[in-house]
């Protein structure tokens, strides 16, 4: 199963996903990337059925693209994780919902603010400081509960992403290839590197 | 819940009979279509009436079981596939053409069911020339693989059953490598083995892989690689296909017999000792 961590500090939130590709017992592909970046200063990260997944994941990109092509603006984050849980609700009572969980992880422009949304299939969404999916969410909790503090800056958090990367590593039977790491803040979306 | 729906939804459609086909020839159909069996899931009859682990003795067997493998390199696209066809443990055929020849510049593999691969690789074909036409360029690879990923995504849970590798040049000399199959997926790599004997060719292939190889070598690790899954897997055999993809297009390297192969490889380069040569040994 993949892993999606989210970690919000002072001004900016760090996102990390599995680089593994599974299909069945074998990895196709260890280079993975599971985010899409819906603009210049809100990144998207997904896990769940295959197909699904990227398909609802560049659905929500190109509206996103669009709002920017026709506002000439960005849609605040607030905003897209409110479409995106509005786009997941009404598709959950559709013939065929998607099945997918999302963090959303942002840079609010306008008050300066990062935020870091935890969404799931079945159309949760909260705000919140620290998130994950799947197994990541029992090894990973409870060393954000325990260490993550409020106002910490880039080197903390991305220590504390090493200390969950270090645990999964250690206890998931799984190889999950390492994580991808990216940071998003003022200045827009970029790689970690550093977590094999 | 589909049960739920069809309960408050209109009775569907039976007169059939009465539907205009004689369309036939009068130009490209602008978009496909299919006609649907007259009852309440189609998608859940198809399951019942075709095998799967659950359900082995199935009316309608598809055919399953293969090996396929393609890999980037130095020198382009290698693409090698077997040639068995199987329907549960009876091999229905030792002559399957499991490259699809989408056009010059395109192949296609085939696992998982031969019609769904058969029918929309082709259909992929007709949609790159239109794009050829329209653009008055080749389609790139990542285009026509989306099409194609596209076009499964929309059957999903409609019992479409393909893995395939679409590989290719397009436009500008570039070489793609795309891994497709019906559960939505579409990804880009470097090497790819599909099918039930996917991780016995992936176990040679990988390790006799580099970029670097020349045009002989990476031609004969394909051919090796495929030989492997054919000796280890029981669903996979018959004939050895081999493909390479350079800038201008495909060239066929043979459709040769795993036996000859088999016994070279064993009698003269000394592999595969687990096999005796004498009946006491």
């Amino acid at each position: 199963m993949d892993v999606l961590l989210g970690i919000r500090g002072k001004d900016f939130v760090l996102i990390g996903t599995s680089k593994a590709f599974l299909h069945g017992i074998t990895v196709m592909k260890a280079t993975d990337d599971k985010t899409r970046a819906l603009n210049d200063h809100t990144l998207l990260a997904f896990s769940g059925e295959a197909g699904d997944t990227i398909q609802f994941a560049e659905f929500i990109q190109a509206n996103t693209q669009l709002y920017t092509m026709r506002h000439s603006s960005d849609l605040p984050v607030a905003a897209v994780a409110a479409f995106v849980r509005s786009e997941l609700a009404s598709s959950l009572r559709s013939r065929h919902p998607y099945t997918v969980n999302m963090l959303i992880g942002g840079y609010d422009t306008k008050s300066d603010t990062p935020m870091l949304y935890w969404l799931d299939y079945l159309a949760s969404s909260t705000e919140i400081p620290y998130a994950a999916h799947g197994y990541a969410q029992y090894y990973c909790m409870s060393i954000l509960d325990a260490h993550y503090k409020k106002g910490m800056n880039v080197e903390e958090v991305t220590g504390l992403m090493r200390d969950c990367h270090e645990e999964l590593r250690r206890r998931m039977p799984i190889d999950f290839k390492g994580l991808r790491v990216k940071i998003v803040d003022k200045d827009g979306v970029r790689e970690v590197e550093g977590f094999d | 819940m589909d049960a739920l729906v069809s309960k408050y939804a209109a009775e569907p459609e039976l007169d059939i009979a009465e539907e205009d086909d004689d369309e036939v020839g009068t130009g490209l159909p602008q978009s496909v279509s299919f006609t649907l069996p007259p009852i309440d899931h189609p998608a859940k009859f198809l399951r019942a009436m075709t095998d799967d682990h659950a359900n082995p003795s199935a009316p309608i067997k598809l055919k399953h079981g293969t090996t396929t493998l393609a890999f980037k390199f130095r020198g382009g696209v290698i693409v090698c596939t077997d040639s068995r066809a199987t329907q549960g443990s009876w091999i229905a055929s030792q002559t399957v053409k499991k490259v699809i020849e989408i056009n010059p510049y395109l192949l296609g593999t085939m696992a998982g069911g031969a019609a769904d691969c058969q029918y929309w690789l082709t259909y992929l074909g007709m949609e790159c020339r239109l794009h050829q036409l329209r653009h008055k360029r080749l389609i790139s690879v990542a285009a026509a693989s989306k099409i194609l990923a596209n076009l499964v995504y929309s059957y999903k849970g409609m019992g479409l059953s393909m893995g395939t590798m679409l590989t290719g040049v397009g436009h500008g000399g570039v070489f793609g490598l795309y891994y497709v199959d019906s559960d939505g997926n579409r990804v880009e790599g470097n090497l790819f083995c599909v099918g039930s004997g996917a991780t016995f060719a992936y176990g040679v292939l990988d390790r006799g892989y580099q970029w670097e190889l020349t045009d002989e070598e990476a031609l004969e690790l394909g051919r090796r690689s495929i030989l492997a899954a054919t000796h280890r897997d029981a669903y996979s055999g018959g004939y050895i296909n081999l493909y390479h993809i350079k800038e201008d297009g495909w060239v066929h390297h043979g459709f040769n017999d795993t036996n000859p192969i088999f016994w070279k490889q064993k009698l003269e380069k000394g592999e595969f000792q687990n096999v005796s040569t004498t009946l006491d040994a």
